[in-house]
């Protein structure tokens, strides 16, 4: 994003949009990244809710969708919550 | 009291500008004593006993809470005031520059008191003074009819402005002295504050902004460039809605009070109360054919370098009286004689500027204090270079 | 109660918290935040004081927040959104002719207030401020984060850091073992404004810190939720947020339990109760107490006020809930 002048910006300092961190692809901080094993998968949604970057979508059925590898920083919550051991840590190349 | 249909009452200046907050009727006012702001907010607070207001008030546990809930409440899109004196508004100054940084139109009261330490409760301009550039509108009041009026002028130039204001008046001399106040109608008064519109309500569900967000190297200067900006036109929209309080009033909203300037020798300038009594001096030494005036700064806040210097050039020696002391340095009021003096000059010759130290923590200032400085200013007894303390035991 | 589906369902929903903060991997506080947040509802306005939560989520001009958020400073969260909710309560007495537009568009809606802080923020700097707003009985819910230090700084000693911890303004060296006093009980403090609700959670079960944030959100009245925030610098295995905040519960050395109205209920009491060491030993902030002797008598001292606090908890749920 390129940096705006102070004629371009809100006065007070205010952010007047909503969720703009959306443009932030943490996702570069990785060293890990998870893998799932989709077979092992019992969409518990614990994985779901362990995730500090809210990277892995629950679908409207209940099941588990994709992970969003955009922002996921690697911590592998996941992998350690998983129940049934379906998530897996590899090293992101 | 009503004389020529005028609605004249005998106040203390606490009360004044608590009937100012009467007309005002601020959304939230957030309370805690202190000496000698105390009677503002319990003539207030029985106000609202009594449902004369509908303002929620929020009666908190320190200064520092008290500014920070003016601060949420200023943000959440309502009117919101405070008031406060000495260690008050030092415990709440960290909070008192967060709220010009987000732009917020609060508008504060101060009585003006010594700061400790010593504790002192009397009055001096110390505490204002240390948050001259915190990005507030100050306006300096002499008498309780000025603060009342001023409370309802900064209240319109902070919403126009988007900074906040403080309103001084001097603590027990102002706060604590019974004087006729003319109080204007509630009609006319609320029509000219009119209804107010925030800019950026916190509380609007439909526009979530975050407020207060950590700025860096990259944006921070960004936004205190606005501020600088945004003061500039702090002093014409000062004279403009003065002109419309005008209406209301049949008072004038000058930046400062020129009294006997035109043609004067001598001038002296002083904030606040005291200048009532450099006043008297004034007509006693005109009667004695002495060329002397009084300059009463009330927007300090901008500062209006200009005009003043337009108003005050023509003298052969200003003496600059400050009610607070800048250790080390010269006052405050005279620093910015100073330099009003000296960058609008534009080579011509200029007034000498000798500046006095007078009334720390309330110390009277008679008659004889401004007597003598008016000589030593008449007959070149006066050391620019040094800053002379009036009315101490040395 | 809610299921881990609905609750997942609700957060990414309401997108109340999003992504790309600048928290650290593994961090305990988006899933806190998104909890109580999914539990506040839709109308939701937040403060937060200045800490790790403030600062990753709105480094300028990005924001986490897709809710009303303020930040004024350290130690005033709680006395900044009573502004707020003074503000929301004269537009609500006021007649919507006489209101600008979102004035109209606010009244009559039900808006929840919730303060954020860490535990700098909460048992030490803002205690003041906080104390103020919960004695005089404003309607909102105070939450910390804790992670018993002043981890935004870089770990120094606050009034929460467990004894025995080694932060970098009371570290642990030849002399002294870390930190010499044993924790503040900030739930007791609340508990001493008379208020309707306060609650211990932890972040490993989100389910139980949703059900305590909605009784805590439908009390007229201050709540105040303290949450157990697990750090990485804390010095735990990558991974282990959950982890360690579960074994906390386990070992008592974090017990979940609220007090309704007064009432004291334990939510969780574990089957067995692991001996703290357990919660000690994978943090390297406690590595220096299993060195020495003088370490495993700060050990030992930790253990018996565990069990000194579980204990008095069992007897107050006892006695609170007498007939």
């Amino acid at each position: 994003m390129d940096k705006k002048t102070s004629k371009q910006i809100p006065i007070g300092g205010i952010i007047d949009k909503p969720k703009t961190s959306l443009l932030n692809k943490t996702g570069d901080w990785k060293k890990m990244r998870p893998v799932i094993d989709e077979s092992k998968c019992i969409h518990c949604a614990k994985c779901v809710l362990s995730c500090p970057e809210n990277c892995i979508a629950i679908k409207k059925d209940g099941k588990r969708g994709d992970v969003n590898l955009d922002f996921c920083k690697g911590c592998g919550i996941c992998a350690k919550e998983c129940p049934v051991g379906a998530i897996t840590m590899v090293e992101d190349k | 009291m009503a004389k020529n249909n005028k609605n004249i009452l005998p106040l203390t200046g606490s009360q004044a500008v608590a009937e100012a907050m009467r007309q005002i009727n601020p959304g939230v006012v957030a309370m805690y004593p202190i000496t000698p702001q105390t009677p503002i907010v319990e003539t207030f607070a029985k106000y609202h006993s009594d449902g004369l207001v509908d303002t929620e008030i929020i009666r908190v546990e320190s200064e520092h809470s008290a500014m920070s809930a003016v601060l949420g409440a200023s943000a959440s899109g309502v009117r919101s005031m405070t008031a406060t004196s000495s260690n008050g508004l030092e415990l709440m100054h960290e909070v008192v520059a967060a709220t010009p940084g987000m732009r917020l139109p609060v508008v504060m009261p101060v009585v003006n008191r010594a700061v400790s330490s010593p504790i002192n409760i009397h009055c001096d301009h110390s505490d204002s003074m240390a948050c001259r550039d915190l990005g507030w509108i100050q306006i300096f009041s002499e008498t309780a009819q000025e603060a009342y009026e001023n409370t309802l002028l900064a209240l319109r130039l902070s919403e126009k402005c988007l900074f906040p204001s403080m309103v001084m008046q001097d603590g027990f001399i102002t706060s604590h002295s019974v004087e006729n106040v003319e109080i204007f109608s509630d009609s006319k008064i609320r029509k000219f504050i009119g209804k107010y519109t925030p800019k950026n309500p916190l509380l609007n569900l439909d526009k979530p902004l975050t407020y207060g967000p950590l700025e860096l190297t990259d944006y921070y200067f960004e936004t205190k460039f606005q501020e600088a900006e945004g003061f500039e036109c702090i002093i014409d929209e000062y004279t403009k809605i003065g002109k419309e309080l005008s209406e209301v009033t049949g008072n004038n909203y000058p930046l400062f009070e020129g009294y006997k300037i035109k043609d004067a020798e001598a001038i002296l300038i002083v904030l606040s109360s005291s200048a009532g009594t450099a006043k008297e001096v004034v007509e006693k030494y005109r009667k004695e054919g002495k060329k002397v005036g009084i300059l009463k700064p009330k927007l300090f806040r901008p500062f209006p370098y200009k005009e003043i210097y337009k108003a005050i050039s023509h003298a052969k020696v200003i003496g600059v009286m400050d009610r607070s002391m800048s250790r080390g340095a010269f006052p405050p009021l005279a620093s910015d004689i100073k330099i009003a003096i000296n960058t609008h000059k534009e080579g011509k010759k200029i007034p000498d500027v000798a500046s006095y130290v007078f009334g720390l923590g309330g110390r009277d200032l008679f008659k004889k204090d401004i007597e003598s400085i008016f000589d030593s200013l008449l007959n070149n007894k006066y050391n620019i270079t040094k800053i002379d303390y009036i009315g101490v035991r040395k | 109660m809610i299921t881990p589906k609905e609750l997942a369902k609700k957060i990414q929903k309401q997108e109340a918290f999003a992504s790309g903060g600048r928290w650290c991997a593994g961090c305990a506080f988006p899933m806190i935040v998104r909890t109580i947040l999914a539990a506040a509802g839709e109308n939701v306005v937040v403060s937060n004081a200045t800490g790790c939560l403030e600062v990753t989520s709105t480094i300028y001009p990005y924001t986490s927040w897709g809710v009303p958020w303020i930040h004024n400073t350290f130690e005033n969260a709680a006395a900044t959104l009573s502004g707020a909710e003074a503000a929301y309560d004269f537009i609500q007495k006021q007649d919507e002719k006489n209101l600008p537009k979102f004035g109209k568009e606010l009244k009559n809606k039900k808006v929840k207030f919730v303060a954020f802080g860490g535990d700098g923020g909460t048992y030490d700097i803002g205690l003041q401020s906080l104390s103020g707003a919960l004695e005089r009985g404003d309607d909102f819910v105070y939450v910390c984060y804790d992670n018993g230090a002043y981890m935004n700084t870089g770990n120094q000693r606050s009034s929460a850091s467990p004894l025995g911890s080694s932060t970098t303004t009371a570290p642990a060296g030849k002399e002294h073992l870390g930190k010499e006093e044993l924790r503040k009980d900030l739930l007791k403090i609340a508990l001493a404004h008379n208020i309707p609700y306060v609650a211990q959670g932890a972040v490993h079960d989100l389910i139980d810190l949703y059900n305590k944030a909605e009784k805590a959100f439908s009390k007229k009245g201050p709540a105040v939720i303290d949450v157990l925030s697990p750090c990485v610098n804390w010095k735990i295995a990558p991974g282990t947020t959950m982890e360690i905040s579960r074994i906390a519960a386990n070992t008592c050395f974090w017990p979940l339990y609220e007090v309704d109205e007064g009432k004291y209920k334990i939510t969780y009491k574990p089957s067995k109760k692991l001996k703290v060491e357990e919660f000690l030993k994978p943090q390297g902030r406690f590595k220096h107490l299993f060195k020495n002797a003088k370490g495993k008598k700060i050990i030992e001292k930790t253990q018996k006020e565990v069990d000194r606090r579980w204990e008095e908890l069992q007897e107050l749920e006892i006695f609170t809930n007498r007939k």
